[in-house]
């Protein structure tokens, strides 16, 4: 990491003494705050290895008929969460638009910080990873999602990580190169994930061009309202105030959410109405537990409720200047949009394969609830995300990108 | 362009008057169309056959696979006795918590006559199986030789993207193997030591599952399937799979 803040004109020790001035900069409440969530992290990394150790049977409650739980929801959340601050980011410091600049830095890190995040979390939702880091090399399947998503991501990461240290250089050509083709990486790798659900046929709920077109626009939906949110954090925790750059970057960046949010509020209609009509098999069953069934507290209260309705509220009466109002719009808005993303998993594989052929074993729409440790890993990859977010903004002095800004 | 007025002016010759053979021709196509009911999703034996195959004129000249194994299921024949079941799990080590084929059960109340029937279920070797197309390692594939669908389990990261592609839930973690598994119609067990039948065949005293080759035209599958008297079906077949476990009563 001090990679980021290396010049060669600086020597070891005088970096070793900026790090450690600035990780004692905090107040006791950010300490409190970090050595809490790496405790999390700690806890989270202990049951899972635990769970790997002793069979994932005994403590996860995935089962054969539904065999994804909240550790993959998680992941898509994360993921979706770095894909979108990527997407949203790029406006500014990729494709040239003054506005989006002071965002830069931090939502790159951020980005970073949250795909590592959904990395751990999936590293213990995965039974056997490490095969993956040997035979995903050597023996390939190219018409798997799975493997092009995985592929991708690492590239993406790769890019996405070499943005972070070239912005931290002020080296702007490079700096856009990365920004550029993470930006491209993300895109083909987030679609992918959304065509790892999409392209399963027979799994109704899922299956069609729908997923990776959705999965795009909701992960900028998601850009959006984690930017603002940690943006407003990242001051409270620096104790400072804004200037006008950093409160018209959030401006724009709350029209964007809006825009978003409308965007998204018309997918899901034409999602909903499309099940609905007709009663199509499979999918129809699927629809309803979400309108009228056992997801309905979470569709109508998280996702259309938090996720959509109070954040668009929100984020349009506080015309994009009252900061306090787009805090909370937003942290109402990732609250929903991750019971979206579990709703997602979920609901495509509660309607059981043979539900259609009206055997006694599957004649009910499936449910899950996650156990104690895949909640406590869930949670130890929002405490991840949480520390990491923390760190950087001691370890890069708030991100500052002002003098960044006035090179070019 | 159609004319409408036309159409609409032309005299009605009555049935009477249709030649035999094309009365013949509409009643062949009405019995190939026709997906005798019998429960879940029914196909008749003509469609079900296309459905082996990408396209009906591959079928035509060659299967794919030599031999290419396939089960035909005499649904009414299960009493859902589960010595199936058992022979599996033994000559397959399958762990308590996992099964490669089982018996499902339908009630219908309201029937006259018989009101419950047993639906045998294992993985269909299909053939344009998903699971393997998800698989991100190859870790597991259609064997090149007898198109059966195989694990590697060396291979196997556990994401269980397979679990979720397969549209007959014929998959399953197996912690002692530290990979998913599945039904290979006992190829590694007995097929390839020789023995002719898979061992939930072999067990069943009803002969409810006949096991054979589908590219020998003497073989009873291949009679089974070939005929179309009585109706021969697969599951799910709009999963697009082209499963070589077929179904049929009689």
């Amino acid at each position: 990491m001090a990679n980021g803040i290396n010049t060669t004109s600086i020597s070891l020790n005088a970096i070793e003494s900026m790090v450690v001035g600035r990780l004692k900069s905090g107040s006791k409440g950010f300490y409190a705050l970090l050595l809490l969530s790496g405790l999390l992290v700690a806890v989270a990394a202990g049951v899972g290895i635990h769970a790997m150790v002793k069979g994932h049977e005994a403590f996860y409650n995935v089962t054969r008929e539904m065999p994804w739980g909240i550790l993959i929801s998680a992941y898509v959340f994360f993921v979706v969460t770095s894909t979108g601050l990527c997407l949203v980011s790029s406006i500014g410091h990729v494709f040239g638009v003054q506005d989006f600049m002071p965002i830069a830095k931090r939502s790159v890190f951020l980005s970073i910080a949250t795909i590592l995040s959904g990395f751990f979390v999936i590293a213990f939702e995965i039974k056997i990873p490490w095969r993956m880091a040997i035979y995903n090399v050597i023996s390939p399947n190219i018409t798997s999602n799975i493997w092009w998503m995985g592929t991708l991501y690492g590239i993406y990461l790769m890019f996405m990580f070499a943005e972070f240290v070239f912005l931290n250089l002020d080296k702007h050509k490079p700096a856009v190169f990365c920004g550029f083709s993470g930006s491209v990486a993300g895109i083909a790798a987030h679609s992918n994930l959304g065509a790892v659900f999409g392209l399963l046929m027979g799994r109704e709920f899922w299956h069609g061009p729908y997923m990776p077109i959705y999965f795009i626009t909701s992960a900028m939906m998601t850009g959006c309202a984690v930017i603002i949110l940690f943006h407003y954090l990242a001051y409270k925790v620096n104790g400072e105030q804004m200037d006008g750059k950093m409160r018209r970057a959030l401006e724009v960046t709350n029209k964007i959410g809006i825009l978003l949010i409308c965007v998204i509020m018309f997918f899901t209609t034409w999602k909903m109405v499309s099940g609905i009509a007709g009663q199509p098999a499979g999918k129809y069953e699927a629809i309803m537990a979400l309108v009228s069934g056992q997801f309905a507290p979470n569709f109508w209260i998280f996702e259309v409720g938090m996720g959509m309705v109070f954040p668009l509220a929100m984020f349009y009466l506080s015309k994009g200047k009252n900061l306090t109002m787009m805090f909370l719009g937003s942290l109402s808005m990732i609250i929903g949009i991750f019971v979206m993303r579990f709703d997602l998993v979920m609901v495509g594989q509660a309607v059981p394969v043979f539900h259609e052929l009206g055997v006694n074993e599957y004649k009910h729409i499936m449910s899950y609830t996650p156990s104690l440790y895949e909640g406590l890993i869930t949670i130890g990859g929002v405490g991840m995300t949480i520390f990491m977010f923390l760190l950087g903004e001691k370890l890069f002095a708030g991100h500052k990108v002002e003098e960044h800004a006035e090179h070019h | 362009m159609f004319d409408k007025i036309k159409l609409d002016n032309l005299k009605n010759e009555g049935v009477e008057n249709v030649p035999m053979k094309e009365r013949r021709e509409f009643l062949k196509m009405g019995f190939a169309l026709t997906g005798i009911f019998a429960g879940g999703t029914i196909f008749s034996a003509v469609s079900s056959i296309d459905r082996v195959f990408a396209s009906s004129e591959e079928f035509a000249s060659k299967y794919p696979y030599k031999p290419h194994y396939s089960m035909v299921i005499h649904q009414d024949r299960c009493i859902d006795c589960e010595r199936c079941v058992e022979a599996c799990a033994a000559t397959n080590h399958v762990p308590h918590e996992g099964y490669r084929t089982r018996i499902l059960q339908r009630d219908v109340p309201d029937a006259v006559g018989q009101k419950r029937e047993f639906i045998p279920v294992l993985c269909n070797q299909c053939n344009l199986p998903q699971c393997t197309r998800v698989c991100p390692t190859k870790a597991t594939y259609k064997d090149p030789q007898n198109g059966i669908v195989m694990m590697d389990i060396a291979k196997c990261i556990g994401c269980l993207t397979c679990q979720e592609g397969c549209p007959y839930n014929a998959r399953y973690f197996n912690e002692e193997k530290h990979a998913v598994d599945k039904c290979n119609f006992c190829f590694d067990t007995r097929l390839s030591k020789g023995e002719k039948l898979t061992g939930c065949a072999a067990a069943c005293p009803a002969q409810c599952r006949v096991f054979g080759d589908l590219s020998d035209q003497s073989s009873e599958v291949y009679r089974k399937v070939h005929q179309i008297e009585k109706a021969v079906w697969v599951l799910r077949p709009e999963a697009g799979t082209r499963p070589n476990v077929f179904y049929t009563k009689g």
